[in-house]
């Protein structure tokens, strides 16, 4: 599979990673590299194999459904570029 | 010997705390002298001096009272990748400048727990990814080895590259370093020291910058086995915090270092001959097999047969999950946010900010995750991938029911090389320095890499031992058996 420079803008798109249009060349050449090296996996025989979910098989843990973190405001905004009025702050979404 | 305090191993800073030869007080300053004398390797990125000095005030009443653990008072590099309260934590990136955790992580908050100094953070490769620390945003770490005169920067190795080089240069008695797919093991090699990777699950993921959750794991960097087993032992435990955490007891690691390996059976795997290793290597290798047998143990030529696939399906795998677990920089809980343009709108916040804040490796390996998990591309790479990782994983578990106790492998494919050398190299080329470690963390199996020798050129080389599931201590004691018979003792000459 190679991939074209209109894939790797499709990709940088739904990375949300901005891409110039010029560097788009040289992105879809990456991949390919990169995917050329993937494609080994090809030769290898999966029939009936199990995809791996977990590498040490384990249940995990219940706890009791009830709360038991909160109210904690001040600290989750305290990192954010913008917050006002105990919110995260965005521009504008919808018009 | 006061001036010397920084040099010591965690164990003889341990027993010279408690006999009152000296104190964590005197202890730490010597380290942050040392730090200070050692901005030329770029090892310490953001220091910490005004909390070690009150932790190591703290270890010292501790140590006075008689309630001292181990690590008590014991000074140490933390990895930028651990989230330590008030206390920057970029993962080395752009994209987290100025971020400051309002939180611990597990086991940053069990080694200060266990009474532990914090000298400062410790430069990385950007969120983990790479192999030489060059894509970290604070700029190389230098490795304080040379090859002889030569005065070229060479690579400490990554992501733990400033745990590495730190601890090498004596900056601090050990470090903490984060492996993925090798980046405590081959950077301990590169630079002489003991680095352990613990079974997946040994040590709590909790407040860690997650690069790949099912492959990411904290371990210590250490100058020695001994020091390893002490640390590994105040750093794990289970942690209702982390869902994959074991809930299992934690062993005594120092006390099941005897040193006795006789009648325990050591795999030679045939698949990591490569073409091309250096003759220095495959000396290496099979001298170290000569010291195992020599001490007892009984050396078997086992096969792994899908070793050759580990690293196509460690770059599938790894990258997947970092695209999933990097969504969340997006420029609006924490880190940087780009300055936008008039009309600008969400999407474009968040395409700008990611553009700025992530450097050219992350960025790809975030849209190679994108292109393997995006529809249509799931079953033929993402999901083939994880069925490679499981056969990866039964031929390691085939080879320990035939009772293979442990692995001997080299560590890395080559000594530590020139910083710049690689950079017209493409990304594959880089990603072959992870060839004898990735396999360790597919199958989430412990690995200890050990000093055991030098190349032509004075550079140290490692070895690689790989132990069973949750095997630690005996793989440790094997690692001891290993050091001892070794008897690895160089050191960087001083030119910083």
């Amino acid at each position: 599979m190679s991939i074209d420079t209109a894939t790797a803008a499709k990709v940088a798109k739904l990375a949300r990673i901005k891409v110039d249009p010029d560097d788009l060349p040289a992105l879809a050449q990456e991949f390919n590299t990169i995917l050329g090296f993937i494609e080994q996996l090809n030769a290898v025989d999966v029939t009936g194999v199990e995809p791996m979910t977990s590498v040490t098989p384990q249940r995990l843990k219940r706890r009791d459904d009830v709360v038991t973190d909160g109210n904690q405001q001040k600290a989750i905004l305290a990192n954010a570029p913008d917050a006002r009025e105990g919110f995260f702050a965005v521009p504008k979404v919808m018009e | 010997m006061m001036s010397d305090l920084n040099k010591l191993t965690i164990a003889a800073a341990r027993d010279g705390l408690r006999a009152g030869d000296f104190t964590a007080t005197e202890l730490t300053e010597a380290c942050l002298t040392a730090v200070e004398g050692a901005g030329a390797l770029n090892a310490f990125v953001h220091h910490t001096p005004d909390i070690a000095r009150q932790q190591a005030a703290a270890a010292d009443a501790r140590i006075g009272a008689g309630d001292a653990p181990a690590m008590c008072g014991i000074p140490l590099g933390i990895k930028d990748l651990f989230c330590t309260k008030g206390v920057p934590s970029q993962a080395a990136s752009a994209i987290l400048k100025g971020f400051r955790p309002e939180y611990e992580s597990t086991v940053t908050q069990n080694l200060f727990d266990a009474g532990a100094v914090m000298l400062g953070k410790l430069n990385m490769d950007e969120f983990a990814m790479g192999s030489s620390n060059e894509t970290s945003t604070y700029g190389n770490v230098v490795n304080p080895w040379r090859r002889g005169t030569d005065t070229a920067d060479l690579t400490p190795g990554g992501s733990s590259g400033g745990s590495a080089a730190a601890v090498a240069a004596d900056l601090c008695l050990a470090a903490t370093g984060t492996d993925t797919g090798g980046s405590i093991r081959q950077p301990a090699a590169f630079v002489g020291i003991t680095g352990l990777k613990p079974t997946y699950g040994r040590c709590s993921r909790w407040g860690i910058v997650a690069f790949a959750s099912s492959l990411d794991q904290a371990g210590p960097m250490t100058r020695d086995v001994r020091d390893s087993a002490i640390m590994l032992g105040a750093m794990c435990g289970h942690d209702p915090k982390d869902s994959t955490s074991a809930d299992l007891p934690v062993p005594d690691f120092e006390a099941a270092l005897s040193g006795d390996i006789r009648g325990k059976t050591i795999g030679i795997p045939r698949e990591y001959r490569m073409d091309g290793m250096p003759a220095a290597i495959e000396k290496l290798w099979a001298d170290g097999a000569d010291m195992l047998r020599d001490a007892g143990a009984k050396i078997v030529d086992i096969s792994l047969p899908h070793t050759k696939y580990a690293l196509p399906a460690y770059y599938v795998i790894a990258p997947a999950e970092a695209s999933s677990n990097l969504a969340r920089y997006d420029g609006v809980r924490f880190g940087h946010r780009a300055k936008l343009a008039q009309g600008d709108g969400i999407t474009e916040m968040y395409e700008k900010t990611r553009a700025e804040g992530f450097g050219k490796e992350v960025q790809r390996r975030v849209m190679i995750g994108t292109y393997v998990l995006s529809a249509g591309f799931y079953d033929a790479y993402y999901n083939r991938a994880r069925k490679v990782r499981t056969l990866i994983k039964q031929d390691f578990d085939s080879v320990f029911a035939e009772g293979v106790d442990a692995i001997l492998t080299p560590a890395t494919p080559s000594a530590a090389f020139e910083l710049g050398s690689m950079a017209d190299a493409d990304p594959v080329q880089m990603y072959l320095n992870d060839v004898f470690t990735v396999t360790v963390n597919l199958a989430g199996l412990p690995g200890i890499a050990v000093p055991a020798g030098l190349d032509k050129d004075g550079l140290p080389l490692g070895l690689q031992l790989i132990g069973r599931p949750w095997g630690e201590a005996d793989l440790l004691n094997t690692a001891f058996s290993l050091e001892r018979a070794a008897g690895f003792m160089a050191k960087p000459a001083k030119w910083w």
